[in-house]
């Protein structure tokens, strides 16, 4: 399979990858995906509270080039965005950025799923209800 | 200068030996006469270079020079020895037992049979990819006319115990077939001490051309018959019509002769790399060989390394040419059907990679390899949550999945 240049490029040199400190209260943690299906991504977002911006983002994926180039560049996108602005990245955004051919759209989709769960991680730890997350067409 | 990538995917294909492709390289230029042209000399030069390519086969193999039929390769002769034995001995039964790590040369074959109205056996193999004496024996019966049985896996290089096997089909009277394909030419294989009485294999895995390979037939104890396949001129004694591919058998002569004569130190040099190399390994944690490492072909190594993705890591090894536990159907994302056949779970099934050394391998390859392995795997590790769970001492079964 050819990859595109930007999915080398963040598979090369992955950025944001690492672990946050899930135990703090402004910090977000979302595991998606399952090891016999090939994929696990863990992305974690730290909050500042006060005015509800991401300030960091990591992640550690276990899954192929596509995957982890997919959670690699949402982290990127992640930190500077406000909470709601975070939510509203579409996995097509992803796929555009990453050229993902068809059979890898699924990482996006996984990526975008882990967003929202790190999100709604942070909510249910701030006492927020946990949003519906639309998105689980695979 | 190390040329990259290195090619270290030898149970795929072999490159050709430059001293075949200059026995070949007549037949391919003024020497093109059809080998079944008995009324001039091109018929006679080519025929004479067949029958001496026979010679060069059955001394590595010990069989008679007229025991050999050519074919296509050993996808063909794994279709005409079982195809053909199923249709020769219908009389005499129509049950077939084989096991389920072969070849889909070999299982696709059987499934073929199966429409026809054969009974066929798939027998089960063990962690290490051995199957069980007592449960082929347990299931020989009357209506047995063939067990075939691979010599050694294409995948794991796991060498079943073929003399034991070729005695319980004849003591049930039934015939025995291997497919020699992986192991023709890399270790002694003996037709008359093994007791096999049908073989196939191909000339590129042993570093002959492509297109070309033989199936054994014995001839005496017992006089072994197959149904030909493939109508025509009745060439290779009414076996296998067709016009004989002169080069390639030419080339597969040549190859045989080679390999016979170099065995002994090929398998001494490349086990020795094997073993540096998955002793390197193994030295990552959570890394495991596939198949029986006592009972294997000398120059294969299957590992998986635990808590890292199939695809992922073949992205990051893309210096070396290897196969994945997808082995021939890279295509697809399922996991190898042998690995699985062994009782590994998918996702270390996936996450293994097939090393075949072959007589170009050098130590400076498999440095690189060895380094470049280790530094594909740490880094995946390094980004793995598989991998920071099972440090901290997470049971990974324990975790509730997000459904995908």
């Amino acid at each position: 399979m050819a990859y595109s240049d930007k999915v080398i490029d963040h598979y090369s040199n992955p950025r944001n990858v690492g672990t946050l400190d899930k135990s703090k209260k402004n910090v977000g943690t979302g595991l998606v995906g399952a090891p016999e299906c090939g994929d696990v991504m863990r992305l974690q977002i730290e909050v500042d509270e006060t005015t509800n911006t991401i300030t960091d983002a990591k992640f550690k994926t276990f899954g192929c080039g596509s995957a982890i180039a997919s959670s690699s560049l949402a982290t990127e996108w992640l930190k500077g965005k406000t909470v709601d602005e975070a939510l509203a990245i579409d996995n097509m955004e992803i796929v555009e950025e990453l050229a993902l051919p068809p059979v890898k759209i699924h990482c996006s989709v996984l990526a975008e799923d882990a967003i929202k769960s790190a999100i709604n991680d942070y909510r249910v730890k701030n006492g927020l209800p946990e949003l519906e997350v639309a998105k689980s067409h695979h | 200068m190390l040329k990259l990538p290195i090619y270290l995917d030898n149970n795929a294909t072999t490159p050709l030996d430059p001293r075949v492709l200059e026995a070949m390289m007549p037949y391919l230029t003024e020497v093109f006469g059809n080998a079944a042209s008995r009324n001039h000399p091109f018929g006679w030069a080519a025929e004479e270079a067949v029958d001496y390519a026979r010679e060069q086969i059955a001394s590595l193999i010990n069989c008679d020079p007229k025991e050999i039929i050519f074919t296509s390769g050993a996808t063909e002769s794994d279709n005409l020895g079982i195809k053909g034995v199923f249709e020769m001995y219908s009389q005499k039964g129509n049950h077939i037992i084989t096991a389920t790590t072969e070849h889909k040369a070999v299982l696709d074959t059987c499934k073929h049979i199966e429409k026809l109205g054969g009974r066929v056996t798939y027998l089960p193999v063990n962690a290490e990819g051995l199957i069980s004496l007592e449960e082929l024996e347990a299931a020989m019966t009357p209506e047995t006319i063939l067990v075939t049985i691979m010599y050694g896996n294409n995948e794991t290089g796991t060498i079943q115990p073929i003399r034991e096997i070729a005695k319980i089909a004849h003591k049930h009277g039934a015939l025995f077939m291997t497919d020699g394909t992986q192991a023709v030419g890399k270790i002694p294989v003996d037709v008359i001490a093994d007791g096999i009485d049908l073989m196939a294999f191909s000339a590129h895995k042993m570093y002959g051309p492509k297109g070309v390979g033989a199936l054994y037939v014995r001839r005496k104890n017992p006089r072994v018959k197959v149904t030909a396949q493939m109508d025509g001129g009745g060439h290779e004694r009414g076996m296998r019509s067709g016009t004989l591919n002169v080069p390639g058998i030419v080339g597969l002569g040549k190859a045989c002769e080679l390999c016979k004569q170099e065995m002994e130190a090929d398998t001494q040099r490349l086990s020795t790399m094997r073993d540096r190399l998955e002793r390197e390994l193994l030295t990552l944690e959570e890394s495991y060989v596939n198949g029986s490492r006592e009972h294997r072909l000398p120059h294969v190594a299957n590992i998986s390394f635990k808590y890292v993705e199939g695809e992922g890591l073949m992205m990051g090894v893309k210096d070396l040419a290897v196969s994945s536990g997808s082995a021939c159907t890279s295509a697809s994302l399922e996991p190898s059907y042998v690995l699985k056949a062994l009782g590994l779970s998918d996702d270390l099934a996936h996450s293994s990679l097939r090393f075949g050394l072959s007589r170009f391998s050098t130590d400076e390859q498999i440095d690189y390899a060895i380094n470049h392995v280790k530094e594909a795997v740490t880094k995946l590790r390094e980004m793995s949550p598989l991998w920071e769970m099972f440090k901290e001492g997470i049971d990974l079964n324990s975790i509730e999945w997000a459904e995908h």
